[in-house]
């Protein structure tokens, strides 16, 4: 499999991964808030057959329609980031178009008609902006673009008019929480109109240590500088990181690897455990590996554990709906299988 | 989505109706929403009175009053102040409509008010190629400048593929 999550991209020590989004809308029809039921399957009619019969892509494309499928696969794409939490909303006809390796996710009738993304593992934007041009390339050879020379693309929201992209590069940050020197990076980040986030995209909590930083500024910059500029900051981000790592590394050495120890002591061992929980431990682990004090497991297995775990995602390895409680029995359950295969 | 009823509020209530054991689906907004069940409530139902009463033929009068109030877009029939409600555009002919209304929003989001990124390409066949060639001829020079010849050469051809297309 070549899905993000099973890959090990560059800078993996501090990156799990880089995704470029493009907001795009047809000049014919409103935007999707204000369409009807009728304009909402004709957009979804339109898109689809653009991608589909397109051979040009060199890609195969899914067409997913989101009313067909169950809340609980549509939660399990959110986990996996290949959807946005708005996608999963019922009440409006929603399609998405989805390429065999998971790289592209092209979702229809989100908050924009278009939201073409592409997901890389690592830091990887400037191939991420790439794939992402060539696709919007590819369907503007078959729709027509609200487009207008002195705005841009014309996005439902004016927070992504212009180039309508968002760069973002997701952070595993555990030495700059420690040493609290994340508020820094925080305070530095606000300054210059990059935005930090959690896990879970806006307005979720940084859980396992795990940052987003994005562009927030859309108009006034090419596609190219706003790149060029996250992975700049990124990459500054990554060296302090990297820094404290081995400070902290050779200040208290044992204490270190006494708490990456215990953690997968835990993690290993545990016959009932949180999501919440599991994530923390994760990230203790995740530093062990990352900085090689911990040789018998990859990035690419803790990778593959972390998306695992997520309820839906939980309920879809098993097979059936899960209660709360018996999550936690079963995804300790799963830890322990995959960790030892 | 739009209300099915008034198309011009968001739809946030789902309404079914079972008559005659056939469904009805409709998405309303709270306010038809409201009025529908109001007027179905303790009387015989109606089926004129349903069907007339969600497409706004009753009364079709009290839109067009609100329409005269302030300037509405023609394609999307938003308003500027739908705008300032919900933050967000309806449509693009929105942009052109409150373009001027909308600098200062553009100025406070992105520090700037005019996009200087990717062109469509069909829409603009020329004008992405020409930014391209502009920014090709920059690297050229500074390659030129650390005297990096053979990234020079590089741009240069790359330069006059754009130049030929």
């Amino acid at each position: 499999m070549s899905a993000w999550y099973y890959e090990r991209g560059p800078e993996s020590d501090v990156v799990i991964s880089s995704r470029v989004r493009l907001a795009r809308n047809l000049k014919d029809y409103p935007f999707p808030h204000r369409m009807s039921r009728q304009q909402e399957a004709e957009v979804v009619g339109i898109v689809r057959d653009s991608i589909l019969n397109n051979s040009k892509s060199g890609m195969e494309f899914t067409f997913i329609n989101m009313n067909e499928i169950s809340p609980l696969d549509r939660q399990a794409m959110v986990e996996k980031h290949l959807i946005s939490p708005e996608m999963t909303e019922s009440g409006s006809f929603r399609g998405l178009l989805l390429s065999s390796d998971e790289k592209v996710s092209i979702m229809i009738n989100e908050e924009d008609h278009l939201r073409i993304q592409c997901l890389y593992p690592g830091l990887n934007l400037a191939e991420a902006w790439q794939l992402c041009n060539s696709m919007d390339d590819l369907l503007e050879q078959k729709v027509e673009y609200a487009f207008d020379e002195r705005y841009g693309y014309l996005t439902c929201c004016p927070t992504n008019a212009g180039t309508g992209i968002r760069a973002s590069v997701m952070l595993h940050l555990p030495a700059l929480i420690m040493t609290g020197y994340i508020k820094n990076v925080l305070e530095v980040c606000a300054k210059i109109g990059i935005a930090v986030r959690g896990l879970y995209g806006e307005h979720s909590e940084a859980t396992g240590n795990m940052f987003q930083l994005s562009n927030q500024v859309t108009m006034g910059q090419s596609e190219q500088d706003i790149v060029e500029s996250i992975t700049g900051i990124a990459t500054q981000v990554i060296e302090q990181e990297r820094m404290l790592r081995k400070e902290l590394y050779r200040q208290n050495p044992i204490k270190i690897e006494d708490t990456i120890y215990r953690s997968l002591g835990v993690f290993s061992n545990a016959r009932i455990i949180s999501s919440e929980e599991s994530l923390k431990l994760l990230s203790d682990i995740r530093l062990g590996v990352e900085m090689g004090i911990i040789k018998d497991i990859t990035i690419e297995k803790l990778n593959e554990i972390m998306l695992k775990i997520q309820p839906a995602n939980l309920q879809k390895v098993c097979n059936r709906q899960l209660t709360p409680e018996e999550r936690d029995v079963q995804r300790a359950e799963l830890i322990r299988k995959l960790l030892t295969t | 989505m739009l209300c099915q009823n008034c198309q011009k509020r968001i739809a946030n209530v789902h309404v079914t109706k079972v008559i005659n054991g056939e469904k009805f689906e409709m998405y309303l907004c709270e306010k038809c929403a409201n009025e529908s069940a109001y007027s179905n409530f303790g009387a015989p139902f109606d089926m004129s009175n349903f069907f007339s009463g969600l497409f706004g033929f009753e009364n079709p009068v009290k839109y067009v009053t609100a329409a005269t109030e302030e300037t509405r877009c023609p394609m999307c029939g938003m308003s500027y102040s739908d705008f300032m409600h919900i933050g967000k555009m309806g449509c693009a002919k929105c942009y052109e409509v409150f373009g001027p209304r909308l600098q200062p929003v553009f100025r406070k989001l992105h520090g700037a008010q005019e996009h200087v990124g990717k062109y469509p390409r069909r829409m603009f066949a020329g004008k992405n190629a020409s930014r391209e060639i502009q920014r090709l001829k920059e690297l050229l020079n500074q390659a030129i400048e650390r005297e990096d010849y053979e990234k020079a050469a590089e741009i240069r051809d790359m330069i006059r593929k754009l130049e030929v297309e």
